[in-house]
């Protein structure tokens, strides 16, 4: 299962590094990811939110965030594009390598752009804006440093493919073959091993993001509501039917403590700012 | 047609003294917690004010509720699903803290803990949002009585409106001035807008009782609902980040008790009760071109439950016998469809409004007496009813989408049965022709007199208790492991102290009979966490924690508060002893 013979044919010596990053670690990052994700929603539906902080402060907001979401929609479909799809395909459409490098540095520098900026206009509001800052927790802030650091990492392989234009590494030849060969489960670990460090950086920090990933607000990322172009607009449940606890706490966060020995349940806690204080950061 | 039972409310705004006690009793219930500091489920508004949040009923502000769009199809104010979804990302008409207000305490421990001086310590307002000091710049309920509103009055949004319709008569000088409360909750809409905004169909319409309530585990965050209620009736917990609203106090309901701010009323103004509706009819009817006719479609939609065709359809869609017998005896339905004096808050939103006001005659009443003539007499009451346009124009673009004369039909009924009732009482002949001017009879008069001024409790409140002979569905559904402390669960998880879900009382009470049954001795406070379990105790001696620990020295044994005459002073009482035995 590990590295395949039949790689890129490179003639890169393969260290135990190598094999632990390329072969070992993406598996990893799937099963913590996947694991992670099935726990949080099976376990923890009320902290399954954007936790939006819109309420305190709407005027950079309205510029950032679509900046950062959009921005990311379109990086997320260039990676589709370039780590999906192989360059046999786009040579046998008739797209040349110039031309496909061409358009993937304009489209994705535009969209690594936009996401950067839009990253920075928000961790900037949510810095310098009191109430936002005050409700930023340090899973938030761990979250803000690993998705700003791939994000840069990745800016920066599509820039230096940039200055470096023609003799610039071709990730299509490397990067693409072993992130199709880890779905069947044959990781290329040669071709990966190939890439310039800038890739590897981009990639590693990139998994960091996916661990991290069920664990903090970015799962609402995976509750994106598209089933709302199709369903009803009016929505009957019945008392009855309503599922598990809900049947017994049905809104407003849910039953009270059990006992005093319990602490309060989220959403019932105490009026008041002191679980706001800087100990919490 | 498909009908269906819904709770209603109707408040009787005459009987309105603006207390605020429903507002406080309420917070006290649901949103005396951290994120929701801001929060009022139940509000009361002095009007003409802005309301809370300020100027909401500005729908070309804050797009809330449902239009009709060029073919005649009723699409969200907002915006479609598509629009919806790409605004998601920052919601672009959402009312921020400062709409409302940023809600604040005080530091009242400087009161306590200041050190000596020549100064009296002050108690500074600190923000909740922030813990820093603040400066109160607004509230809920800040033009209460008028407070302000010779600066503010002209930005209440029905004003605006009255006054580019009538060239600015409304004025805000003090002896011309009317007013009134009108206290709000979440109007549980029989096509809210709300729910049809929620990107996540978390928000849901109980079929049983027609209650709107939010699903805090499938709520997301997404916002979209706080923009799609025209009321601005949702809320957005910042704590939780999840939307919260009005719930119609549904754990009192189900039980028969009537809602927390209608049972602290102090003006008893509030009414309770089920409408019987049909379900297939509500979007046709909240579709009607003229918004002024909304109101008919909304009353075709309420269905009649002493008609026996309608009691059979009924029955055919399950709702019980003993619904259908509340429903006959429907206090609000009274109020709404058999005297019409009871109408929807803004029906031109096209929500189809579940609570419903009585407008209020007593600003023409005080007119008249503040004027020197008589406020019982009908002729002056009707005469003064058509010569106040300013009040009855305002009152009809909150309850009739600007139909002043609907609204003048309602109150001349009011006034009919004000003076009606004043001949009776005065002990003179009642006056047949005072309810024939208003097309009613003496006895109907009276029976509406009955309702809304004597308003008995048990004629007030007429609210069946749910049917709970599935109640033990209800408890405890799902896989009997999946508890806090069950198999994969941890006590606190990264998330927080309420990740998870609470022990069910039937895994509880298995384990404490487990325990005895194979122990020998009453269940123990390892089974039990600290808590006393009750259900299996057979009266037999005391389960360890049912009593604080009693000293064992000798000397407090002997002091006054232990050694009462006739306790036992020995810590384990005797077998059979009893609670009460215990001081």
């Amino acid at each position: 299962m590990l590295a395949s013979e039949a790689g890129t044919g490179s003639a890169v010596d393969i260290s135990a590094m190598d094999i632990v990053l390329w072969g070992v670690l993406p598996y990893v990052m799937v099963v913590v990811l996947v694991g992670g994700l099935l726990w949080r929603y099976r376990y923890d539906q009320f902290g399954w939110t954007t936790r939006s902080s819109q309420l305190y402060e709407s005027r950079l907001l309205r510029i950032a965030s679509p900046l950062f979401h959009f921005g990311l929609l379109a990086v997320i479909a260039g990676h589709f594009f370039g780590l999906v799809i192989p360059m046999a395909w786009t040579q046998a459409a008739g797209m040349s390598q110039e031309f496909y490098h061409f358009n993937a540095l304009l489209v994705g520098g535009i969209a690594g752009v936009g996401t950067l900026g839009g990253i920075l206009l928000l961790i900037y509001r949510r810095r310098t804006t009191g109430p936002v800052f005050m409700a930023t927790t340090k899973n938030d802030k761990t979250m803000y440093v690993v998705l700003t650091a791939a994000i840069v990492f990745g800016l920066w392989t599509t820039l230096a493919s940039v200055f470096e234009g023609e003799h610039g590494h071709n990730y299509r030849e490397t990067v693409a073959p072993w992130f199709r060969s880890l779905f069947i489960f044959q990781p290329d670990i040669a071709a990966m091993a190939a890439a310039p460090f800038s890739f590897h950086l981009h990639t590693l920090v990139g998994m960091a993001l996916f661990v991290i990933w069920p664990f903090t607000r970015l799962v609402h990322a995976f509750t994106a509501p598209f089933h709302y172009l199709f369903r009803p607009y009016i929505v009957y449940r019945s008392r009855d039917r309503d599922t598990g606890g809900a049947g017994a706490k049905g809104t407003a966060g849910a039953v009270g403590a059990r006992s005093s020995t319990v602490a309060a349940r989220r959403g019932w806690s105490a009026v008041g700012t002191r679980d706001r204080d800087t100990k919490n950061r | 047609m498909r009908v269906m039972a819904q709770m209603g409310m109707v408040m009787n705004l005459d009987k309105c003294i603006g207390c605020h006690t429903c507002s406080v009793t309420c917070k006290q219930a649901w949103t005396n917690r951290a994120g929701t500091e801001y929060v009022w489920f139940n509000n009361v508004e002095t009007r003409p004010g802005q309301g809370y949040p300020r100027r909401y009923e500005d729908q070309e502000k804050w797009h809330g509720g449902w239009v009709l769009n060029k073919r005649g199809k009723l699409v969200l104010k907002a915006g479609g699903r598509v629009k919806k979804l790409l605004g998601i990302f920052a919601s672009p008409v959402q009312p921020e803290l400062k709409d409302y207000y940023e809600p604040w305490t005080y530091d009242y421990k400087t009161l306590v803990d200041a050190p000596l001086g020549d100064d009296f310590p002050v108690a500074r307002p600190k923000s909740l949002i922030t813990g820093e000091d603040t400066k109160i710049t607004w509230s809920a309920n800040w033009d209460d009585d008028l407070g302000g509103s010779a600066e503010h009055g002209h930005l209440d949004p029905i004003v605006e409106k009255v006054r580019r319709e009538s060239e600015d008569k409304i004025k805000f000088a003090y002896e011309q001035t009317f007013m009134f409360y009108l206290p709000r909750i979440c109007e549980h809409c029989l096509n809210p807008s709300c729910m049809a905004s929620c990107p996540s169909g978390a928000i849901y319409k109980r079929v049983e009782d027609g209650i709107v309530l939010v699903d805090q585990d499938k709520c997301r965050g997404w916002r979209q609902c706080v923009t799609g209620c025209p009321y601005k009736k949702i809320y957005f917990n910042h704590k939780t980040g999840k939307a919260e609203k009005c719930t119609f106090c549904y754990p009192r309901v189900e039980v028969g008790l009537p809602t927390v701010c209608s049972e602290t009323c102090v003006g008893r103004l509030r009414y309770l009760g089920l409408f019987l509706y049909d379900a297939d009819a509500v979007t046709a009817a909240a579709a009607v071109t003229d918004p002024q006719e909304l109101y008919d479609a909304q009353m075709d939609v309420l269905l009649d439950p002493n008609d026996p065709a309608v009691q059979t359809d009924a029955r055919a869609q399950g709702i019980p016998e003993d619904w259908i017998d509340a429903a006959r005896r429907s206090p609000v339905y009274a109020l709404a469809k058999v005297y019409k004096v009871a109408l929807p808050l803004h029906p031109e939103y096209r929500t189809m409004p579940m609570v419903w006001y009585v407008p209020p005659l007593s600003p023409v009443v005080d007119l008249l007496r503040d004027q020197g003539h008589d406020g019982e007499d009908a002729g002056n009451l009707f005469g003064a009813i058509d010569a106040l346009r300013i009040p009855v124009e305002y009152l009809a673009e909150l309850f009739t989408a600007g139909d002043a004369d609907r609204v003048a039909a309602v109150l001349r009924k009011l006034a009919a049965m004000r003076s009606y009732m004043r001949g009776i009482s005065m002990g003179n002949d009642p006056d047949d022709s005072i309810p024939e001017a208003v097309g009613m009879d003496g006895q109907s008069m009276y029976e509406m007199y009955r309702l809304m001024a004597i308003a008995k409790y048990e004629e007030r409140y007429v609210i069946p208790k749910a049917h709970v002979e599935q109640a033990h569905d209800l408890e405890e559904m799902g896989c009997s492991l999946d508890f806090e402390g069950g198999p994969g669960m941890q006590d606190s998880s990264p998330f927080g102290e309420a990740s998870g879900r609470p022990v069910p009382v039937a895994v509880e009470t298995f384990n404490a009979l487990r325990d005895r049954q194979t122990s020998g001795s009453a269940p123990g406070e390892a089974t039990l966490r600290g808590r006393v379990n009750l259900l299996n105790w057979d009266g037999t001696g005391a389960p360890p924690g049912l009593f604080p620990e009693r000293a064992q020295s000798p000397e407090k044994a002997q002091s006054p508060e232990t050694a009462l005459p006739g306790a036992p002073t020995d810590p384990t009482p005797a077998p059979g002893s009893r609670p009460g035995d215990q001081p």
